[in-house]
């Protein structure tokens, strides 16, 4: 009875896009960001004795004394390197996998040594992935996550999930 | 330190007179109060300033020429002066659009400068022939609503903290009221508009901005829950701090080198800057508790708290701090800032609390302000 007969094409126009004081981000050189060594990792994580062609194993030979060091080195060869200043969502994706790969092969009691081991930086940037992880949540990641989130919480506080809610460029 | 609640709304902005026995705050509406205070812990309203369409944002009371101005949403700014007993009002046109958020004078009280949703700073001052009060405009490159304001001493250089997370220095020379001024830190030629610093590396709105006694330093709080200090120079460094507190709202300096901020977290904390290391260090809580006696817990509230919150602590869910809410602004009362004795916190749960520094030094161990 009350059909509109007129055009309403104009409801979907997003007229924010054509607002000429849109606020725009400014475009930091993207650097050569690639994510974490998706290879380094996996090989930090599996538990076999040193192999001498492994490069990086060499590097790391003073600090892995004993098999939980390879978790620990693992960890850390994870946060480094995040794709926070690409745009390409597949990095992201990969860095997102790497990092929840390597949340998950820690024990429950090796969380908190593992986030007492990190600098305020890093603090911030795991609960920038574990937040991350939050959002599309898998069969038991979310358990998992929460227990890091518990101890990422104790040493970085509400400052860091505010740093997370606030940042322009996520991981 | 004593607290005093003046009402249940939060208390939007205020401002001290120059001897400190009147204050001028607005109670979250149109109108600023201006209240007295009377012997012992008693205040008692004597003004009433009715001219704001709109809430009223910022207020600043001018010591030497005793003038108000307020500023507010309804997108004006009014220049109060008293008149016998009554407090008068000039309107003053600031050509902006959207709300104006904050106001200060400068420390020779010839002008000042109003922060508004429309992107710009108005600077204002006096003409003599027209009596009336002119406006310029700080415009490039300010993106987004400037939240905060703080003057040089040598009345030229402003400091503007805004929404689009930097946090700027600018030149507000007005060559018809002062002359030129001598170079400082922050650079050596000042035309009106001219942008002597930018931050870079916060991520949240700047919700205050404080220049140091001296002028040779800012430091500004942002919504990411960071403290950060810049020193002017040739190469200016910026030193940041991410707090593990919630974002604040509020910082002053109250030496050369220590800062208190508050913020949402109800209480004021204190931060050390180090110039030659280049960094800045949590000093510690600066709120007294009251010591309140340890209830022991029954069996049946133990089993509840674990069936209902997982936890068999026993912490109660009371703030401890004096504010109840969280404080918006902080104001010097005594001193100034490179020496100041006390300071005045108000915030959103309507109250006032004025800290003694001496007494917070001697009653907290490890707090050292240098």
């Amino acid at each position: 009875m009350a059909k509109n007969t007129l055009s309403s094409r104009f409801r979907k126009v997003d007229i924010d896009e054509y607002d000429e004081n849109k606020f725009v981000d400014e475009q930091e050189e993207a650097a050569e960001q690639q994510g974490p060594d998706e290879a380094e990792v996996d090989s930090l994580i599996r538990q076999y004795p040193l192999r001498e062609q492994d490069t990086l194993q060499k590097k790391k030979q003073q600090l892995i004394k004993s098999l939980n060091w390879d978790n620990m080195a693992a960890f850390h060869a994870a946060l480094r390197n995040p794709p926070i200043n690409t745009k390409n969502q597949a990095v992201k994706e990969r860095a997102q996998g790497i990092v929840l790969k390597v949340l998950t092969s820690f024990r429950s009691s090796e969380i908190e040594q593992a986030v007492k081991s990190l600098d305020k930086n890093s603090v911030d940037l795991l609960m920038k992935y574990i937040y991350k992880g939050f959002e599309k949540p898998s069969d038991n990641s979310s358990a998992i996550l929460l227990q890091w989130h518990e101890k990422a919480f104790a040493v970085g506080g509400l400052g860091s999930i505010v740093r997370v809610l606030t940042a322009r460029k996520t991981v | 330190m004593s607290y005093y609640n003046f009402l249940l709304e939060p208390i939007s902005c205020h401002a001290w007179n120059k001897d400190r026995t009147q204050i001028a705050i607005c109670p979250n509406n149109h109108e600023v109060h201006i209240y007295k205070k009377e012997g012992g812990d008693k205040w008692s309203k004597i003004h009433e300033l009715k001219e704001h369409n709109g809430q009223v944002t910022g207020i600043d009371w001018a010591p030497e020429s005793n003038r108000i101005v307020t500023c507010g949403t309804d997108r004006n700014a009014y220049v109060w002066t008293l008149k016998g007993n009554v407090w008068r009002p000039t309107l003053v046109i600031l050509r902006i659009n959207r709300a104006a958020r904050c106001v200060k004078w400068s420390p020779k009280e010839n002008k000042f400068a109003v922060g508004s949703g429309s992107r710009l700073i108005s600077i204002c001052y006096f003409e003599q022939e027209n009596d009336w009060w002119v406006c310029k405009h700080i415009k490039k490159p300010i993106r987004s609503t400037v939240l905060s304001l703080d003057w040089h001493p040598n009345n030229v250089l402003l400091a503007a903290g805004s929404c689009d997370f930097k946090c700027r220095i600018f030149s507000a020379y007005i060559k018809e009221v002062e002359e030129k001024p001598s170079p400082t830190p922050w650079g050596s030629k000042m035309p009106f508009g001219e942008l002597m610093f930018e931050s870079s590396g916060t991520d949240g709105w700047v919700h205050s901005i404080c220049f140091s006694g001296s002028g040779g330093r800012v430091a500004w709080v942002s919504h990411d829950s960071t403290v950060a200090v810049a020193t002017g120079s040739k190469n200016t460094v910026i030193s940041s701090l991410r707090s593990e507190t919630l974002p604040l709202l509020g910082v002053t300096f109250i030496t050369e080198n220590s800062l208190v901020a508050a913020g949402h977290d109800c209480y004021p904390m204190l931060y050390v800057y180090d110039e030659g290391k280049g960094t800045i260090t949590f000093g510690g809580k600066l709120d007294i508790p009251k010591q309140n006696a340890q209830r022991g817990m029954t069996a049946r509230e133990r089993f509840q708290n674990l069936d209902k919150k997982a936890s068999s602590e026993t912490e109660k869910a009371t703030l401890e701090s004096v504010h109840k809410n969280s404080i918006s602004q902080i104001s010097i009362l005594e001193g100034d800032k490179s020496k100041c004795r006390k300071f005045c916190t108000t915030g959103m749960d309507g109250g006032m609390t004025i800290w003694d520094v001496k007494t917070l030094e001697s009653s907290m161990k490890d707090l050292k302000i240098i």
